[in-house]
């Protein structure tokens, strides 16, 4: 770790931090990008851990997609990571990419942003002069920019414990197998004892510049139970806070249309699911 | 640009080998090793032609530089036959006809491999999602995914077989 930011350090912005390569690769091999050097950090070691400790689930930046789709803990009591980690490209890409190279490569069409959005997450930054935490959503400012500085690395994902009150889901709609979305959203529950949502995370892959938190959406289902016309009225919020742009994938009226649909299925379906303790 | 010294494992035999930073794992393999058996079907880390496993795990070497393997084990098409003898997952592709061209063929028996090994019963729907970075051009996928049932067969049959020798 010591010498990947004394690297970083030393050579600035002519060096860029590799993990799995599942997007750095194909960017230098077909030249739409290319820096001076690569520091692949995939060796350093204990950065791969997922556990839970404190308040809690903490996963090292260096845990591949497979293992967080494949945890156990992940599967039973974060859904919604569970699922997007199942989503992501194909089996074979995620069995060498990273969750800290899918957040931290600030591509809008990522998945695991939303879904650090959607479960309130903190992420740990790491520089030669310590170490910062900040939450998730905002770190990614715009389309592939971060709020890294010089020298700072991911290291660290911190996810609030799941508690038995909480459910979520995670829903996505491709065109083709192992692509990217034209829309996807990250749900996140936790209820109170009369089965009102007390906090809701919602978070937005593929329709804007950088992943979305819908805010408005999140106070508007605050307080409430949902039912059918309560979740299509926070799905028609989710859409105004949406920002797509006609690409692709698909015209904005196109991704509007998809994301109104999806998202007041995954509402629906995260409700149920925090629901059923 | 200078060479850079690297030891990896490769279908279990030790290799030493200087590569240039930049090489990419399958033209190490291909150009470097000959094992040409491993094909680069797309070059733009869509089509799996290219896989091999990487510590026991299927990935694209197509997407992940040489260098990265040092100090790993690599399996490629070519280990998998023991003695001149086909790997069960082989003769049932042969068997069922799991291709046409075949060009995607040592990827699609790369990737079932991984499969069969972490599940050793798999859906066919298990089967299909876990293809989904395989691309087919020829067969539309069904007698790929019958190969891969009737592999999963043969495995556990020749298990069993094992079994009893060991009693």
């Amino acid at each position: 770790m010591e010498e990947a930011l004394e690297l970083l350090t030393k050579y600035g912005e002519d060096a860029k931090v590799m993990a799995g390569g599942q997007s750095l690769i194909p960017l230098l091999k077909l030249r739409l990008a290319s820096f001076p050097y690569v520091i692949d950090i995939s060796g350093i070691a204990g950065l791969n851990r997922i556990e839970e400790k404190g308040d809690y689930l903490e996963i090292g930046a260096l845990a591949t997609v497979n293992e967080i789709e494949e945890n156990y803990l992940i599967r039973e009591r974060y859904r919604a990571l569970h699922e997007a980690a199942g989503l992501i490209a194909d089996p074979l890409v995620r069995n060498r990419g990273t969750i800290g190279g899918n957040i931290s490569h600030g591509d809008p069409s990522n998945d695991l942003p939303a879904v650090m959005i959607a479960l309130k997450a903190k992420l740990e930054l790491s520089g030669r002069n310590g170490k910062r935490i900040i939450d998730a959503d905002s770190f990614i400012t715009d389309s592939f920019t971060t709020v890294l500085s010089e020298g700072e690395i991911l290291t660290k994902i911190l996810i609030p414990l799941s508690t038995r009150e909480s459910g979520g889901c995670y829903i996505k709609q491709k065109k083709n197998a192992g692509d990217f979305s034209v829309a996807a959203v990250a749900v996140n529950f936790v209820l109170d004892s009369s089965e009102r949502v007390k906090s809701a995370g919602i978070g937005l892959t593929s329709v804007g510049p950088r992943p979305i938190r819908a805010a408005n959406a999140e106070s508007f289902l605050e307080g409430k139970k949902v039912n059918d016309s309560v979740a299509r009225e926070a799905a028609t919020i989710i859409v105004s806070e949406s920002e797509p742009s006609s690409d692709f994938y698909g015209t904005v009226v196109y991704k509007k249309k998809v994301l109104l649909s999806i998202a007041e299925e995954a509402i629906n379906l995260s409700y149920e699911r925090a629901m059923v303790r | 640009m200078s060479l850079v010294k690297i030891k990896t494992k490769i279908n279990g035999k030790e290799v030493e080998s200087e590569v240039e930073p930049r090489k990419l794992l399958v033209h190490f393999l291909r150009e470097d090793l000959g094992l040409t058996g491993t094909h680069v079907g797309c070059d733009t880390s869509n089509c799996g032609a290219c896989t091999v496993l990487l510590n026991g795990k299927a990935v694209k070497s197509c997407t992940m530089l040489a260098v990265q393997a040092n100090g790993k084990e690599i399996t490629t098409i070519e280990g998998l036959s023991k003695n001149g003898e086909l790997h069960p997952i082989q003769k049932a592709f042969l068997e069922k006809h799991g291709l046409q061209c075949g060009y995607c063929t040592s990827g699609m028996i790369m990737t079932s491999f991984w499969l069969l090994r972490k599940n050793k019963n798999p859906t066919e729907e298990e089967i299909r999602k876990n293809l989904s970075g395989n691309l087919c051009r020829c067969t539309g996928y069904q007698s790929i995914v019958e190969s891969i049932r009737y592999g999963a067969e043969l495995i556990k049959e020749k298990e069993e077989q094992q079994e009893m020798v060991v009693r």
